[in-house]
């Protein structure tokens, strides 16, 4: 499609690839059915999941892009 | 009590009404291994064995915690529940539903049989969109040069005021007109959505997008509305100049399977 919107669609498998990564965390992490296991049910927590995204923001904070590249000058 | 950090274990990536097992070819699960499926109770879950020294409790821990880890069994566990997806409507589970054994799987499948069965009818015939839209940001109005008539009259130091007072107000007015554009979007588009759910805004250090963003929404939608859904998206993101608009899918629908009585909230 060409327009205002940008579009990425599975029927394009080459786009599909490169699917934000945190557009797939923000499926499988924060939804999808939440049915007890007889394992992992602590760690499927959802809060446990967003306290380990939080570590993972701040591990990638200091090289990652975003704005804090120019928050360092 | 069994050692839960030795031998296998049973990851679930999925539950749909019957699912043939070659319909799994292609994919690897989060361990490399090939899906299989488990039945019970006229369901059928997708599953994958998998090793519990990584899988297990303690292996899970350590690995949602490093990005690599958590991004190759996040995109694994979508893999596999996307082509389930292609094939029958699914609900899919949320990463990190581990069982010891198939017995396991199937006693869950038997227990919420009837919910399992309702959420499946729910999207059934439909697909999730993703819309996510970013403000645009517009720098020019911050940087306007003065009037110098301005400055002879008042001072440098008043000019300066005034025109920082200026930069400040209109950048809030942009501020605020953004945040109304994507209401007004969201809420044009839920119109069109058998249901709509928002997801919180997703932060740049983890996107690498620095822009700043306003909606980060998803829908179900009857498969007979997706292209009058993208052709509205089309529309609204030409009236909303002061947004940019990203349309996303079709997802399986993660964002609504959701089991009655077990509602709960991210």
């Amino acid at each position: 499609m060409t327009g205002p919107v940008a579009t990425i669609t599975r029927e394009d498998p080459a786009a599909w690839e490169q699917v934000a990564l945190v557009d797939i965390l923000d499926r499988v992490l924060a939804a999808g059915v939440v049915i007890t296991g007889d394992i992992t049910l602590s760690i499927a927590g959802v809060d446990l999941v967003y306290i380990s995204l939080q570590a993972l923001v701040s591990s990638v904070r200091p090289g990652g892009p975003g704005p804090t590249r120019d928050d360092r000058r | 009590m069994a050692d839960r950090t030795v031998g296998n274990g049973v990851w679930v990536y999925a539950v749909c009404s019957d699912l043939d097992e070659q319909n799994l070819r292609g994919p690897q699960g989060v361990d490399g291994e090939a899906p299989r499926v488990v039945r019970a109770a006229d369901l059928s879950a997708v599953v994958g064995s998998v090793d519990l020294a990584r899988f297990g409790e303690e292996g899970l821990r350590r690995d949602l915690n490093d990005l690599h880890r958590l991004e190759a069994i996040a995109r694994a566990h979508h893999d596999v529940v996307d082509a389930a997806a292609r094939h029958r409507p699914v609900v899919p589970t949320r990463l990190a539903t581990v069982y010891e054994d198939d017995r396991g799987v199937r006693a869950m499948l038997q227990w919420h049989r009837d919910r399992l069965v309702a959420a499946l009818r729910r999207v059934e015939g439909r697909q999730e969109w993703g819309v996510k839209a970013y403000g645009v940001r517009d720098d020019q109005r911050s940087s306007r040069p003065a009037d110098p008539g301005d400055q002879a009259r008042e001072g440098a130091g008043t000019a300066y005021l005034r025109r920082r007072q200026a930069a400040l107000s209109s950048r809030e007015t942009l501020r605020r007109s953004t945040i109304e554009g994507a209401e007004a979007l969201y809420a044009l588009l839920s119109a069109l959505a058998v249901a709509a759910r928002r997801h919180r805004p997703q932060d740049p250090h983890l996107s690498g997008d620095p822009r700043w963003m306003v909606l980060n929404a998803a829908y179900l939608l009857d498969n007979g509305r997706v292209e009058a859904f993208g052709t509205a998206v089309t529309r609204s993101a030409t009236a909303h100049p002061e947004l940019a608009v990203e349309l996303t899918g079709p997802w399986p629908p993660y964002s609504f399977a959701v089991l009655d009585d077990a509602r709960e909230e991210s």
